[in-house]
């Protein structure tokens, strides 16, 4: 019956399967780190920051399946999540954060590192609770890994009153869970799916279009299935990436305002749009009322609030995405698709590249590279440029993950969810591709990363440019670069487009830094240095290595759809 | 634009509320009126929301509201038969002896109770559904020179029959 708090939440966490707590201590939590320090079940990872923190939490539950846990002080170490708790909030990623808190008799009176951190994130998070009783805390628990890991899943914020943790209670962990206003959907609504069968059936262009919800709900090789038992072609959001390996030949890649060519031209011409796990975020869809204008519109998704709402769709099924397509695959049988795929591919190759640049270093190159040395590895993308280039570019098998910060676009998500990725995969590579700003929002990690004796490639793109930004500014702002340039020095002549004068060197210098954390560092500057380096870097066992790519800084990314234009309204470049 | 009404089952517990108002306010919604209060079960209260908005915006209120954790169960009363009533405070200051008599003249005419009354002022007490309550609040504003208002939003709900 009498259980320290502090003991219970170490219990409960061991109960959950819990095997490593992302953690940063401070005066609230020390009680429940020296509980930590007292067992040998949890390994507490030492981050540098706790926005950072936050991010290796979510490439670990990201990449393994699992919730990704993490312990914080109060005050500004709860507020440091704030950014990482939104990420994974909009790519339904489940967290449990928990938060130390001043004691109970101490809320509210503006207290040494007190703040309401359940009100900060109430709008960014799928729960937040604080416990005010000790004998809730069993319960509360059990219930946070619940809410965060079935249904959409998403982060749960548990803030922690000091005096809570130290004051002694049921020592009891409850085995289930009765929440009267939750219940996740855990059916699928058969005749729904007739409905949608039907209207497929007479379809002269049908198309899937996968997002994140697949891979959430492991629905892939169900999807593989079906694309093959049917011949429908598929195209892919951003987060769905990867939920169909990219040779397939009825893959034509993502669509969105970097989409393919093929496949934004697909889904203007489609006839009935099947889509999965996606909430047609206005970075996909471009102008809504030209969206799939041809289109009827069948829709999967476990959130009932994402189904209607930026598109109004004729069939809305609401249920897991592996629940429903494998439902599906009862009800399906082949279709002629032979001359729609004809069609979608004649568009595949009206936008082949035609540009000779076969000796440069390019993002094409690298990327190339990339998957020509690792079949079977781990991807995370940082946010920008070289994100899109990824999307472009990297090959996906079913042995390969990817991790990128779709929904909210959090520069300096890449390299910290690396870094969670590869402690939730030790014998996988991992793989960070950033930008050389992105890499920097959270750069203090290599301590993380080389201390932990992580061997992982980070390869830096470096353009010299917040690229993406600038990419806007040199196509729709005159070639205004405004806040964008990495060389700017206080010293730089106002006009800098001045090409007599050499730019300042490029800070840091990702060299030295690699070395001052103990870690590897190349430049690549030439195509043929490429593979040589990536091969390099695979070798070193003990430490992280950064490869600093050096790419020109008027590297664009094509096709663009500009924000608020139709899909079909592309850029080629 | 439409007025709608939801009755919304929530956990009586701390931050509710917040949360609730928090998803309007964050989502742009628009919020005419909230009343809260314990129902017969004392962990559970019951809100009733009043708001104006287009057929998709609202259905996508009820979906949000519905996904938030604490909220046990959504009632749309907009189209089925419901009681309302809303509570309507009103002092009228600075009356003529005439406007006094006026005054007493509407409170029996339109239904409602004077609940207070000394020298040049009244207070009124009007228990009347929300449109009523408007039209109350129009007629003393035409009619008198210093009106004060306490509104106390509308309960609601649903008919017997």
């Amino acid at each position: 019956m009498n259980q320290k708090g502090t003991s219970l939440l170490i219990e409960a966490l061991k109960k959950e399967g819990v095997d490593t707590i992302f953690g940063y201590p401070g005066s609230y939590v020390i009680d429940i780190f020296d509980e930590l320090y007292q067992q040998k079940d949890i390994e507490l990872i030492l981050p540098r920051h706790e926005q950072a923190l936050v991010h290796e939490a979510d490439g670990y539950a990201r990449s393994t399946g699992k919730v990704g846990v993490c312990l914080v002080t109060s005050g500004p170490g709860a507020t440091n999540l704030v950014t990482g708790i939104a990420t994974a909030n909009y790519d339904s990623v489940p967290l449990v954060c928990f938060t130390g808190q001043v004691p109970t008799s101490l809320i509210g009176n503006d207290a040494f590192q007190e703040v309401d951190i359940i009100g900060i994130t109430r709008s960014i998070c799928k729960y937040g609770v604080s416990v005010r009783n000790r004998n809730d805390l069993g319960r509360i628990i059990k219930e946070a890994f619940y809410i965060a890991r079935t249904g959409k899943p998403g982060p749960v914020i548990v803030d922690l009153p000091k005096d809570i943790m130290l004051e002694t209670g049921d020592d009891s962990y409850p085995e289930e869970v009765n929440i009267r206003g939750y219940r996740p959907v855990m059916t699928v609504h058969p005749k729904q799916l007739e409905k949608a069968v039907s209207l497929l059936e007479g379809a002269k262009k049908p198309l899937f279009l996968v997002g994140g919800g697949v891979t959430i709900a492991g629905a892939q090789e169900a999807l593989l299935k079906l694309i093959n038992l049917t011949g429908i072609p598929v195209v892919s959001t951003i987060m769905g990436k990867g939920s169909i390996p990219t040779a397939h030949p009825n893959y034509y890649g993502n669509i969105g305002m970097h989409g393919s060519y093929a496949a934004n031209l697909a889904l203007n011409e489609c006839d009935v749009l099947f889509s999965v796990g996606t909430r047609f975020n206005d970075r996909i869809t471009g102008k809504i009322n030209e969206f799939a204008t041809k289109a009827k519109i069948i829709h999967v998704d476990i959130d009932p609030a994402s189904i209607s709402r930026n598109i109004v769709v004729d069939i809305p099924i609401v249920a897991d995405a592996k629940l429903a397509i494998e439902k599906l695959l009862e009800l399906v049988k082949p279709f002629d698709t032979r001359q729609w795929l004809q069609r979608i591919n004649e568009f595949k190759l009206s936008s082949s590249p035609m540009e000779n640049r076969e000796l440069e270093l390019t993002p094409e190159q690298i990327i190339g590279k990339i998957n020509e040395c690792f079949q079977d590895a781990i991807i995370v993308t940082d946010v920008g440029q070289h994100q899109m280039w990824t999307m472009k570019y990297l090959e996906m098998n079913p042995h390969k993950k990817l991790l990128t910060s779709g929904g909210l676009g959090t520069m300096g998500y890449g390299f910290p969810a690396a870094i969670g990725a590869k402690l939730g995969n030790p014998d996988k590579q991992v793989i960070c591709i950033s930008g050389d700003g992105g890499f920097q929002m959270n750069i203090q990690e290599m301590a993380t990363a080389s201390a932990l004796e992580l061997p992982m490639i980070i390869c830096i793109f470096n353009n010299s440019y917040l690229g993406m930004v600038r990419q806007w500014q040199e196509l729709f702002y005159g070639k205004r670069y405004a806040g964008t340039c990495m060389r700017y020095r206080r010293s730089c002549s106002q006009n800098c487009m001045d090409e007599t004068r050499e730019c300042p060197p490029y800070l840091p210098d990702f060299l030295k830094l690699a070395e001052s954390y103990g870690a590897y560092g190349i430049r690549v500057e030439a195509k043929d240095q490429i593979q040589s380096a990536l091969e390099q870097a695979a070798r070193n066992k003990k430490a992280p290595t950064i490869i600093e790519f050096i790419i020109g800084s008027e590297e664009k990314v094509f096709p663009m759809v500009k924000a608020g234009s139709s899909l079909a309204d592309m850029i080629i470049g | 634009m439409k007025k709608r009404w939801i009755a919304l089952y929530v956990e009586n517990d701390i931050g509710v509320l917040a949360k609730i108002a928090g998803l309007f306010a964050g989502k742009n919604y628009n919020l005419d009126s909230l009343t809260v209060g314990t129902t017969e079960d004392p962990s559970i209260s019951r809100m009733t929301i009043g708001l104006s908005s287009d057929d998709n915006t609202f259905e996508q209120i009820k979906k949000q509201l519905n996904r938030c954790i604490e909220v046990i169960k959504v009632i749309d009363l907009t189209n089925r038969p419901f009681y309302s009533k809303e509570i309507l405070l009103v002092k009228l200051s600075n009356c003529s002896r005439e406007e006094i008599e006026e005054g007493f003249r509407i409170a029996s005419v339109f239904g409602t109770t004077i609940v207070d009354y000394g020298g040049d002022a009244l207070l009124m007490e009007c228990v009347q559904t929300e449109a009523k309550n408007n039209d109350m609040v129009k007629l003393l504003g035409d009619k008198f020179r210093s009106v004060k208002i306490v509104r106390g939003g509308s309960a609601a709900i649903d008919r017997i029959n």
